[in-house]
């Protein structure tokens, strides 16, 4: 019996020589157990060695294979090609960011972002090594944790219809690892970055649409942060509004 | 060229590089420190360690009986002095992480919590969840933005190490966007790539994991030493390798065979206890034993055909269904997520198939305690290191400790002897960053009509080394292997490249990591060949007993022309004479008793 294959539509584009993006199609085997990135790996050790891409733990950790997968941002090392077949898949790099090469983005950006919103811990109370570990309470630890998953693998960016209109907007992933640290009992900097977080415009623009939610292979909740963010801020600037003698 | 210039330069932006990073940043901040690395430092494998990070903290626990485990658990190959240093050191490196909001898992009066880990004989291993290797990387990569003199440069490929005047001065590195070579100078380097578990067909490790540093400090007459210590993880999923933590044994998950047997009761690992006995699990018992003895138990019971059959070879599995759903989501919610995505099974009701699968290599490049190789400005740290602390065997949870304590003490070491220097030889650095620009693309980018391909001969390389340098290896299978080996290099010479695009050109990093893998790979088979003994994860059938009187010393394999020339280096012993490993007693491991 031949072996069941199917086709993978591959966005292709290589800046020192073409001019225009293109798409190249491939057929690969099909095996159930297979994701988008082992079709990706086959064709590139069989097939065509000059297809680009970023990859390396393949177990959803490392953030490094994103990419868009019939139009929606996946991990392509958790995609399978079983929730596809027949069917062509079409695979693109992620959405609103440059291209560097095939599917592979420019993601400087999101790296300045984390530098803007401090996303580190400003501690509360300084504390010597010899005076040993701040505590915190499994109840105070589950307050931010969530907001620690992020793996800073992109899609919710490529979800983001804010992102997509104006790359000047912090973005989903940066402003909950903001939130990360506003939210973690030993940080005491929360006042510093709601002053970067809340001069960007983006913020308000972000009108709850959650797909940045709903694409994140980790279950954070930027969408969440980010409503919790306004909410905090918007209280805050009442208080002060309202009461500019007392303090919180 | 414009030259790239730092007073300590580190290759690789994982834990270790990270750590070593920081600690310069913090030490003086008029001192600049480059970190390259081939991948954006937060994807770095330090990212895919789940169980967690060993250090003494708890009352009921003593640095002796961490540093009497960590040398047993080698097999007593380990560096006694490094050891102690590096136990004593552990706590203050952990609470420093602690203090950069590292997010770890903590008990009801809000201290840091403790789990079991195998060959531990108490609860010292601290975790963030199951994802703590996760944890650690990005609470290490987010705090070095803080520093405004670390200068990152992500994705880039350091591809030789610059030496001049008998000391090493900068690397040559291939940014990957531009496709161009550039000398970065430096008076002190850092390597911190990590290991290069890639050489074998099943493994834990990511992709990026092809020895990299290993090979660079070989290529530069530098020793990598133990490179024979292979370690298998007990508990992979079969096919992918994906890790399935240790914790999960330490929280209580057992073993079976095909029978529903309790298999690693017969293999001199202790009796075990009932799920439901509030003992179970016991340290340094049964499942709780360490790596090494595991996996080779998994083949006794293959060959005595125990095992089941899939189709990505024999397995066991791994039963987790008695700790119940909420037990599991809170303590290893990461391991019911990979087996539901990834195998489609729910550990909440099934069984687990697992095989032991490569996951660590204790040799490395060789260094003292600080970090120092025998080549003069040129430090390494972390798992492409062997200062040695692992020996014959690692414990599970040391070598995240290990990147905190050797990266930090690898930077201090390098700050000082960076101080002692002037300057770096600017232009004998350029000029050899020409000349191995010329190299490749003498080498890659002019077609030559070769036939071989880089999948083809990297599957060839990994086969090699599972069926001759595997968990039980003999003289046949070594030299096998060791003329694979060397026919492998010769036809790498004949690797073409589809790929001449100057842009992100990932063929031609994928051909340079297939260099450094038939490098490390070399070295693990030549050294595995001449040690003629059984220690540890190295198990010869042909010489099944541990023979201290000619063995209990590293090995150091260096590059030549022809096969490595291996060499000899007593081991360092203070207190804890070598004696017997046992383990499944619950009196064992009293430090300096000599049991």
């Amino acid at each position: 019996m031949p072996e069941k294959t199917m086709t993978l539509e591959v966005f292709r584009y290589q800046p020192d020589e073409e001019e225009h993006p293109r798409y190249q199609n491939y057929e690969v085997p099909y095996r159930e157990d297979w994701v988008v990135l082992d079709a990706l790996n086959h064709i590139k050790d069989e097939i065509d060695g000059t297809l680009s891409y970023r990859w390396s733990c393949r177990m959803g950790v490392c953030g490094s294979c994103g990419m868009m997968v019939n139009g929606d941002p996946k991990l392509t090392c958790a995609t399978f090609l079983r929730d596809y077949y027949p069917s062509a898949i079409r695979v693109e790099p992620l959405n609103y960011f440059p291209v560097i090469r095939d599917l592979i983005i420019n993601m400087e950006d999101f790296l300045h972002k984390l530098d803007d919103v401090q996303a580190w811990l400003i501690p509360k109370q300084e504390k010597t090594v010899e005076e040993g570990e701040y505590l915190q309470s499994p109840a105070e630890l589950a307050h931010f944790k969530q907001f620690s998953m992020c793996i800073n693998c992109m899609l919710c960016y490529a979800a983001c219809p804010v992102y997509g209109h104006s790359q000047e907007f912090l973005g989903p992933a940066a402003i909950a690892l903001a939130q990360r640290y506003n939210l973690d009992s030993r940080d005491g900097a929360a006042e510093s970055r709601a002053d970067v977080i809340f001069q960007d415009v983006g913020i308000w623009e972000c009108t709850f649409v959650g797909d940045c939610s709903r694409v994140c292979p980790k279950n954070v909740d930027p969408a969440g942060a980010i409503q919790q963010a306004k909410v905090t801020h918007t209280k805050q600037f009442m208080k002060e509004l309202l009461a500019p003698w007392g303090n919180r | 060229m414009e030259l790239l210039n730092h007073d300590v330069l580190i290759v690789g932006g994982g834990g270790a590089g990270l750590r070593a990073a920081i600690a310069i940043g913090e030490a003086n901040a008029d001192l600049s420190v480059g970190v390259v690395s081939k991948v954006y430092p937060m994807r770095s494998h330090t990212v895919s360690a789940e169980g967690g990070s060993a250090a003494v903290i708890k009352s009921n626990d003593s640095l002796d009986a961490h540093i009497y485990d960590t040398i047993s658990g080698a097999d007593w190959l380990a560096d006694q002095d490094a050891v102690e240093s590096f136990v004593n050191e552990a706590p203050a490196e952990m609470i420093q992480l602690e203090h950069w909001g590292c997010p770890w898992s903590r008990d009801a009066d809000g201290s840091v919590a403790v789990r079991p880990f195998g060959g531990m004989k108490i609860e010292r291993t601290w975790f963030a969840a199951d994802k703590t290797g996760f944890h650690m990387l990005h609470t290490l990569f987010q705090t070095a933005l803080k520093y405004n003199n670390i200068t990152r440069y992500d994705e880039w490929f350091v591809t030789r190490l610059l030496t001049h005047d008998g000391r090493c001065q900068g690397v040559a590195a291939l940014e990957l966007r531009t496709g161009q070579i550039r000398p970065i100078a430096a008076k002190a380097v850092i390597l911190c790539t990590g290991g290069g578990g890639r050489i074998f067909p099943f493994t834990t490790n990511a992709a990026i994991k092809s020895g990299d540093g290993m090979a660079l400090a070989y290529r530069a007459g530098v020793a990598l030493k133990d490179m024979e210590f292979v370690q298998y993880h007990p508990t992979g999923l079969p096919g992918t390798g994906i890790l399935i933590t240790e914790a999960s044994r330490g929280e209580g998950g057992i073993l079976l065979n095909k029978d529903g047997y309790r298999y690693l009761q017969d293999y001199d690992l202790g009796e075990p206890l009932d799920v439901s006995d509030p003992s179970h699990p016991r340290k340094r018992t049964m499942e709780l034993g360490p790596r090494d003895r595991l996996s080779q138990a998994f083949m006794k019971e293959r060959e005595k055909g125990l095992t089941l059959e899939g189709p990505y070879g024999d397995y066991v599995c791994l039963d987790l269904r008695h700790m119940g759903e909420k037990k599991i989501d809170k303590k290893i919610p990461f391991v019911r997520e990979l087996c539901r995505n990834y195998v489609g099974i729910d550990p909440v009701h099934e069984l687990v198939p697992v095989r032991p699968v490569v996951h660590y290599m204790m040799g490395g490049v060789h260094t003292n305690i600080n970090g120092e190789t025998p080549l003069a400005g040129l430090f390494a740290a972390g798992e492409c290191a062997c200062v040695s602390i692992n020996g014959a065997n690692r414990l599970g949870s040391n070598s995240l400790t290990e990147l905190l304590v050797f990266g930090a003490r690898a930077a201090r070491a390098a700050v000082r002897f960076s101080a002692r220097q002037d300057s770096v030889a600017v232009e004998e650095i350029q000029a050899q960053c020409q000349a191995e620009q010329q190299r490749i693309r003498d080498r890659f980018f002019q077609p030559k009509g070769g036939k071989e391909t880089i999948a083809g001969l990297r599957a060839e390389l990994t086969r090699t080394m599972e069926s001759g340098a595997g968990i039980y290896r003999t003289e046949d299978s070594l030299r096998a292997a060791c003329a694979l080996i060397g026919q492998l290099k010769e036809r790498f010479r004949e690797v073409e490249l589809a790929d001449h695009s100057l842009t992100f050109n990932t063929e031609l990093t994928a051909a340079l990591e297939l260099e450094f893998m038939i490098d490390a790979s070399e070295a693990v088979a030549h050294s595995a060949l001449m040690r003629t003994e059984s220690r540890g994860s190295h198990q010869r059938t042909d010489y099944p007993q541990r023979d201290d009187e000619r063995f209990l010393k590293h090995s150091l394999a260096y590059q030549t022309e022809n096969d490595p020339r291996i060499e000899y280096l007593d081991v360092v012993v203070t207190r804890w004479p070598p004696a017997e490993r046992k383990y499944g007693s619950p009196v064992d491991g009293k430090g300096g008793k000599g049991d």
